[in-house]
């Protein structure tokens, strides 16, 4: 009795190369960060930083650090249900400072966000300045007490 | 590198990532790389009022530097298999670093 596996080839196949593996496997090059960011060039995109800042604008250019080029750039703010927006031109973003970016469905980009309404830029400003002092120093408060029970913080990212 | 292969063996699935600022985005893998740097497709983001500027975003990179916790489906992940796979690495590491 011959012993046969799955495995093996068929018989009178025996010149043949061997079979192709079960699952196609993806190209790898297809998990590459240039591959990720080839997708998004030419896009509106949304690009939240670390510091807290929205920006609005086309991606141009980018390297394999993320950096970042942004062609028509505007800034948008949000705050409490106020949003304002500020023409920024072009942007270039060291890389370290990207959280996030987003691919903007140009059939809904317009749509005003639910409960939200526009305000002028001066205003929103403002207040958007009171809600981070207010942040930082509830923050302070709680990472001070976190310290003394032993933790330590994630740090250097503000608000999405 | 075991978790980049592990990571794209689950391209395609549905996953959860939750950054450090506490906003947690579902949507289906599309892509991850040597950083673990992320792309999701047809994302929705849960409290998603809290967090206007993403309403209009369709797909997202999200830095691997960012991420808290990635949330995967039990049912796609091979338990055995990646503890198996995390032991031979490790013994890897400490064969290399004995020589």
């Amino acid at each position: 009795m011959e012993n046969l596996s799955l495995n093996d080839p068929p018989p009178g196949s025996f010149d043949q190369a061997p079979q192709q593996p079960p699952v196609p496997l993806l190209p790898p090059q297809m998990f590459t960060t240039a591959a990720q960011l080839l997708d998004l060039t030419d896009k509106k995109l949304m690009v939240a930083l670390r510091d807290g800042k929205k920006l609005i604008g086309v991606l141009r250019s980018w390297d394999q650090f993320g950096n970042l080029v942004l062609q028509g750039t505007v800034e948008r703010m949000y705050v409490q249900n106020l949003f304002a927006d500020v023409p920024r031109g072009v942007f270039l973003i060291r890389g370290e400072n990207v959280l996030l970016l987003g691919e903007i469905d140009l059939d809904r980009e317009d749509d005003i966000p639910k409960g939200f309404q526009e305000a002028p830029a001066d205003h929103v400003f403002q207040l958007l300045k009171k809600e981070k002092e207010a942040k930082k120093e509830k923050d302070k408060t709680r990472h001070a007490r976190l310290r003394a029970l032993g933790f330590e913080g994630e740090q250097g990212v503000e608000g999405l | 590198m075991l978790f980049f292969s592990f990571f794209k063996t689950l391209v395609d699935h549905s996953v959860t990532v939750e950054l450090k600022n506490d906003i947690s985005i579902r949507g289906t893998l599309k892509s991850v790389d040597q950083y673990l740097n992320i792309k999701l497709d047809d994302i929705s983001v849960v409290d998603d009022l809290h967090y206007p500027h993403l309403s209009s975003v369709k797909n997202v990179f999200i830095r691997g530097s960012v991420v808290r916790y990635v949330h995967l489906p039990a049912g796609s992940v091979d338990t055995a298999l990646l503890e198996d796979a995390s032991r031979r690495e490790a013994q890897q590491v400490t064969a290399k670093a004995k020589q």
